[in-house]
């Protein structure tokens, strides 16, 4: 009793724990000397980022790209969302940010619900070919998204959606399939076979199984699946040029074509916030989410 | 009777068939068909529209003889190799590191992860500009006093490709340590006890038993990786788009854009992503046969 309550008091007292270790050990001292240097490294982009974003431009002429600002601007980041030019278009990288969330909002609804409804018959109602039609999409998310582009836009000119919204949306959702497919399939067969058997006794079907059984047993999964999404789509560019017209044009498109713009005076401060607004969406994802995200991209790693 | 139940079968599990129409569509026209389609038509001799019109090897033969395809694969060759090596080295390093009972590792895996939350188009002009040579590193040590300091990869045709993996590497590093940890992690605590008793040095456990047992690991992020870098794309676009000097940083997800979008020159983006989609297959057919031969079905 008494020991127990001195090495709790002990742990209390100091970083040092329970652990027989020296903390102060030159093996110590090389490991988080070095894990500390390294994420420096990581740290510094960032770092730049933010503090160009927060000068003015004589400020960042003058001084050098790894100091604070001495005098705070909020100046480029309203002028990023607001002024921002690309080409003739001088309304601002919000247009982009707006474009960006319409399409990411449907692209991620509709994906996640076409794979999850997928996964849920690859593990429970398995048809004859079923498995093959899986190992195709498999195979294809490792194929070169340029071998299919062409005939993609063929299909959506075809279709009459060719360069709107919903184009878009359509091939996020086809190119986001096997990931999540794989990911939900997986999920799907940790759950008791026991429970699908009993509700089919029970008389239920296809969609009442799915929407009351499989649904609410899975909702750590469809987080996963969200995050995996909301910064996969949002981070897209190919896509984003190649289906879809200036005028909706996702953020990302937008943000190279105000910064690698011919014309003008450079204002690095300006380009510097217009870029870290476009990454703001997935870095506030990955920050909030947390080891969600981890298991979300290990998801893609661990095959079937 | 024969017929009534062959329909009885084919409407069995009926809501699923049609709730799977989606992936079987996907599959088959798009993935399927749309490579078979590509690779019909990239013997053909497509300008602005595709038109059956069959030449044999004539699109390969132009896109070989064209030195900016030759270039576009050696700077791919070059840029995947080096990229390989070092995410799969430095992430493994990390990843032992990472393994050695540290505190706050998740602040330390938080810090290494996130620019794999952004996106190339991000991390490419965030590089672009600590490379920047008047502002950026270069600029800095120049302002500390050493006039001659020459660190500017982004303008010069001979360090370009250094210049794009070092944003690429910090970019992608963080995701193979996650990997290569999640592998670390999954070797039995007894091994690491059978080695000490044994006395055998820790390092040495790590190469002569803890590598060879995390093969299966090391080929599944070295086919993740690969398949990555063969289309890389958003990167170059952002950072160099392709220069300097024309063509000194060009890819073939470049060339394929390029002449399928602008140049309106059909066949020859059939024929180039035609040659990366063999490229992908060198890499997946071996690793298909290692991961799922012998075995029915993975």
């Amino acid at each position: 009793m008494a020991d127990a309550s001195m090495t709790r008091s002990a742990a209390m007292a100091g970083p040092r724990g329970a652990k027989p270790r020296k903390t102060l050990s030159p093996r110590n001292i090389m490991l988080y000397g070095t894990l500390i240097v390294v994420c420096l490294y990581y740290l510094l982009p960032l770092w730049v980022m933010v503090m160009t974003s927060l000068k003015g431009m004589p400020e960042v002429r003058l001084g050098n790209i790894f100091s604070p600002p001495v005098e705070f601007t909020f100046q480029p980041w309203v002028k990023a969302w607001k002024e921002a030019c690309t080409g003739l278009n001088c309304d601002g990288l919000s247009r982009g940010f707006w474009n960006s969330v319409i399409i990411t909002v449907p692209s991620v609804v509709l994906s996640i619900a076409i794979a999850s409804v997928n996964g849920y018959a690859l593990i429970n109602w398995r048809f004859k070919g079923s498995d093959i039609f899986f190992t195709i999409l498999i195979f294809g998310s490792f194929i070169p998204y340029q071998i299919m582009l062409y005939p993609i836009v063929i299909l959506l000119r075809e279709a009459g959606i060719y360069g709107t919204l919903w184009g878009l949306v359509i091939v996020h959702t086809i190119f986001g399939m096997p990931i999540l497919t794989l990911l939900f399939r997986n999920y799907f067969s940790a759950i008791p076979e026991e429970l699908f058997k009993a509700a089919r006794v029970d008389g239920a079907g296809f969609w009442g199984i799915y929407f009351r059984i499989m649904l609410p047993m899975s909702l750590p999964i469809f987080v996963v699946a969200l995050i995996l999404q909301v910064t996969g789509i949002w981070n897209d560019f190919l896509f984003g040029v190649v289906f879809t017209k200036p005028d909706l044009y996702p953020m990302t498109v937008q943000l190279n074509n105000i910064v690698n713009s011919v014309q003008g005076v450079k204002e690095y401060n300006v380009n510097m916030a217009a870029t870290l607004l476009t990454g703001l969406v997935p870095l506030v994802v990955y920050f909030v989410s947390g080891k969600l995200f981890v298991r979300g991209i290990a998801a893609g790693a661990v095959k079937g | 009777m024969a017929e009534a139940r062959g329909r009885a079968r084919w409407t069995r599990n009926i809501s699923a068939k049609i709730a799977a129409i989606p992936m079987i569509a996907t599959a088959l026209v798009v993935f399927l068909g749309g490579t078979i389609w590509t690779v019909v038509y990239s013997f053909t001799n497509s300008k602005l529209l595709p038109k059956a019109n069959f030449v044999g090897f004539d699109q390969y033969e132009r896109l070989w003889a064209t030195s900016r395809w030759t270039i576009s694969i050696q700077n791919l060759m070059f840029y995947g190799v080096m990229s390989l090596v070092f995410t799969v080295v430095m992430g493994f390093i990390l990843a032992v590191l990472m393994d050695q009972k540290i505190r706050h590792e998740d602040t330390f895996r938080t810090i290494m992860l996130y620019p794999f939350a952004l996106s190339f188009i991000v991390t490419g002009l965030v590089w672009q500009w600590i490379l920047n040579p008047q502002f950026g590193i270069q600029g800095v040590v120049r302002d500390w006093g050493w006039e001659s300091f020459t660190f500017d990869p982004l303008n010069n045709p001979q360090t370009v490709l250094y210049g794009l993996l070092i944003a690429g590497l910090w970019q992608g590093t963080g995701f193979v340590m996650c990997l290569m940890l999640a592998g670390l992690r999954g070797i039995d605590e007894d091994i690491w006890k059978a080695a000490r008793v044994d006395g055998i040095p820790t390092w040495k456990t790590y190469v002569v038993v803890i590598i060879p047992m995390m093969r299966a690991v090391f080929i599944t992020t070295l086919v993740i990786v690969a398949s990555g870098i063969i289309r890389l794309y958003d990167l170059v676009v952002a950072m160099t788009s392709g220069g300097p000097g024309g063509n000194a940083s060009q890819v073939p997800a470049m060339y394929v854009y390029d002449y399928m979008f602008q140049a309106q020159n059909l066949g020859q983006g059939f024929a180039a992503s035609t040659m990366m989609l063999l490229s992908v297959l060198i890499v997946l057919i071996p690793w298909a046969y290692l991961e799922f031969g012998g075995k029915k079905h993975g």
